[in-house]
């Protein structure tokens, strides 16, 4: 569904992504990892469409199409969720009206009818409880106000709203205690089906304890500089990152 | 008379040509402040850029311009005026309608409810009561900086009269809806008191319409005195033309422990001022000053705030925000004077604008005077575009670029109209700004006038 090949990037003339390729079939998990500074979040926003810096080479093909020449709110209509690392707090915009524009701006591009307001309100129930989201947050504002755990757990509610292709998730752990941690997984988890996908982006490896992934990447200096299966995961949490950049840097020296 | 200006000329002329006529119609009392008025104004003339306080506002526009003044309408006026309705299914109102600034004849000027409020013309309330007149009119609206204060008082005839008695709380909201409509350019002036005596409770809504696209000025003054532990709420909506111009000047007298918010949407207009003045006169009284504006073409919203913390332990509020499209142009003064003797006072304003074009201007000015020490005191003005970050969060969620600017902007000016109590009002102005917004015509759907 997705193949990414060679992507660069660079903001404000820096290189941040130099020369990534990944491909991810329909049905699977790929984590991403790596170092802070790596590039991991480069990489969503790119594949999100947020305009921050420039794509500098490379292809990224979504279901044969070439997704760097798509709007964002396109991609999104097309199946593909980003999972912020920090929620944006929108006061005044409802939780409500946010995800039914949401909703049907997504069914009308799929050539659907808007959802009349009791089966967008009984839909709205279904997905609190799939998600185990306090009913208390959908009637406020986007975000705001919402605690670090409550606007990671938002994230997941909304995923679970649009039942996305491709969801991306970036550090959608970072400062969540356990039990928010184990929700936003069981999240994932119960969303997860054959026709989908998801790139976890994570720092840790605790979050791939609950969420199991078929692949685990390695981002360093902007590149996958190690991909193998879940059991990395084990490796990096145990030994850290470093072997990793000791690695690459006698790569580079040989 | 030497240094006064063309335009200042136009209005001591239109005075002297029909200060007989207009006091003829009304009561002693208001009569006996015309000549010190007219003699204020004539001294202080209208606001040019030269005023600290209009700064930003050029007048002229609307001033210096020959308009028909209308000091009496004719009943057929009224009968169409009375045929006038508002449109909001659930709003449950005691609806007075003034034409050009005069209340109607045809149905009784003064109406008594059953728990003892009096509503109705405040000309004729002169001459049944001259002793409430006498107490409240006048006493709470002054100006040492806006000579068109003292124009009103000088000229002012008829406008709406409210009274409500000790301890009555009127559930239902008294609807004013002030029609503008004529076949020539226009000048009208009308004067409002409202009396809230001690207990009670009473809210108010103002509707501004133009009911013709004539060239419109309107200067008005309300006074409203609220009594001890009182409660108060005052809401404008301002939905004319871009060839109308409307001054308000609004006094609000509170007296000890009292309770009043006075909130202003203006959706469309040519020129708006509104000057809110908060005088918090007794111990423990607290305000809420709101505004929202929205503008686009050549239009130019200004709002004038004056809080003036006389009396201890007051708490005041100020929240004016404003989204500016186009070549529109917007002024913010906010003005908070905390006295001497007002220890313990609590005072916050705050002023949040979104320009959409680099052609849109906006000036914002606090101006904090405090004369105590225990206060507690803030203020903070933005002036910006919208939020990108937030921009970039609906759209990941295939909102478009469009609609999300539309739900940021909906959402900034939600924080104004939240505070709106009466909910049907509020779930009609968050439909009408929504609609303005969108750049359809926000106008009631029964408003004839097709303006553009």
């Amino acid at each position: 569904m997705l193949v990414i090949k060679d992507l660069k990037a660079s903001i404000g003339g820096k290189n941040i992504l130099k020369g990534i390729s990944l491909t991810v079939k329909p049905g699977e998990i790929h984590a991403i990892m790596g170092p802070n500074g790596s590039g991991k979040s480069t990489l969503a926003a790119v594949l999100a469409g947020r305009e921050l810096g420039e794509v500098t080479g490379g292809t990224v093909t979504y279901y044969g199409k070439n997704l760097l020449e798509m709007a964002a709110e396109d991609r999104a209509k097309d199946g593909i969720f980003l999972g912020f690392q920090y929620p944006i707090e929108i006061p005044g915009v409802s939780m409500v009206n946010f995800m039914k524009t949401a909703v049907n701006e997504q069914r009308k591009y799929r050539g659907l009818e808007p959802l009349s307001a009791s089966d967008f309100l009984k839909l709205m129930r279904e997905k609190k409880e799939m998600v185990e989201i306090d009913s208390k947050l959908a009637n406020r504002s986007v975000n705001e106000g919402f605690s670090g755990g409550e606007k990671k757990k938002n994230e997941i509610f909304q995923m679970a709203m649009l039942d996305p292709k491709l969801a991306i998730l970036d550090e959608t752990d970072s400062g969540l205690d356990i039990d928010a941690l184990r929700i936003v997984a069981n999240g994932v988890n119960k969303i997860k089906r054959p026709d989908n996908s998801f790139i976890v982006i994570t720092h840790y490896q605790r979050l791939l304890d609950y969420i199991v992934p078929d692949v685990v990447h390695v981002l360093y200096d902007g590149r996958i500089v190690k991909t193998a299966g879940k059991e990395l995961a084990l490796e990096l949490e145990e030994k850290g990152y470093d072997w990793i950049k000791k690695e690459v840097e006698n790569s580079i020296m040989v | 008379m030497n240094g006064i200006s063309e335009v200042t000329s136009r209005y001591l002329y239109l005075y002297k040509e029909n200060i007989d006529r207009i006091s003829g119609m009304s009561s002693p009392y208001i009569n006996s402040f015309r000549k010190g008025a007219f003699e204020r104004f004539s001294a202080m003339g209208i606001p040019t850029k030269k005023d600290e306080a209009y700064k930003y506002t050029n007048l002229n526009i609307f001033f210096d311009h020959d308009y028909k003044s209308y000091f009496i309408p004719e009943t057929a006026d009224f009968i169409k005026a009375e045929e006038f309705r508002c449109d909001i299914a659930d709003l449950d109102t005691l609806g007075i309608v003034l034409l050009n600034g005069f209340y109607p004849t045809i149905n009784g000027k003064l109406h008594q409810l059953s728990n003892g409020v009096w509503i109705g013309s405040l000309n004729e309330a002169a001459l049944k009561f001259p002793e409430l007149i006498e107490k409240h009119y006048g006493k709470y609206a002054n100006s040492d900086t806006d000579g068109l204060v003292h124009l009103n008082t000088a000229m002012a005839h008829d406008g709406v009269f409210v009274y409500v008695p000790d301890g009555v709380k009127l559930s239902k909201p008294v609807q004013v809806v002030n029609l503008v409509q004529s076949d020539e350019d226009m000048f009208s002036q009308h004067r409002n008191l409202i009396i809230v005596e001690k207990n009670a409770e009473f809210s108010m809504i103002i509707c501004d319409h133009a009911l013709s696209p004539n060239k419109f000025l309107t200067n008005a003054v309300t006074e409203a005195y609220v009594g001890e532990n009182a409660h108060f709420d005052l809401i404008r909506v301002q939905n004319e033309h871009n060839a109308a111009c409307k001054i308000t000047h609004t006094f609000i007298h509170q007296e000890k422990n009292s309770v009043t918010s006075s909130n202003n949407m203006t959706l469309h207009g040519g020129l708006i001022r509104n000057s809110t003045y908060h005088h918090l006169g007794g111990e423990g009284a607290e305000t809420s000053s709101y505004g929202l504006f929205l503008a686009d073409k050549f239009q130019h919203i200004d709002n004038y705030v004056s809080v003036d913390h006389a009396s201890p332990k007051c708490t005041s509020n100020q929240l004016f925000k404003g989204v500016l499209d186009e070549m529109a142009t917007g002024t913010f003064n906010g003005r908070i004077l905390v006295r001497p003797d007002a220890q313990g006072t609590m005072a916050y304003q705050r002023n949040n604008n979104i320009l959409l074009t680099d052609d849109a201007k906006m000036d914002t000015k606090p101006q904090l005077e405090i004369y105590a020490d225990d206060v507690k005191c803030s203020h903070g003005a933005t002036i910006g575009q919208l939020d990108e970050n937030a921009m970039f969060y609906l759209q990941s969620r295939g909102i478009n670029k469009r609609e999300a600017r539309l739900m940021l902007m909906f959402g900034f000016a939600h924080e104004v109209i939240q505070n709106i109590k009466i909910e049907p009002l509020r779930e009609r102005m968050d439909n009408l700004v929504m609609q303005r917004l969108r750049g359809e015509l926000s106008r009631c759907a029964s408003c004839m006038v097709k303006c553009g």
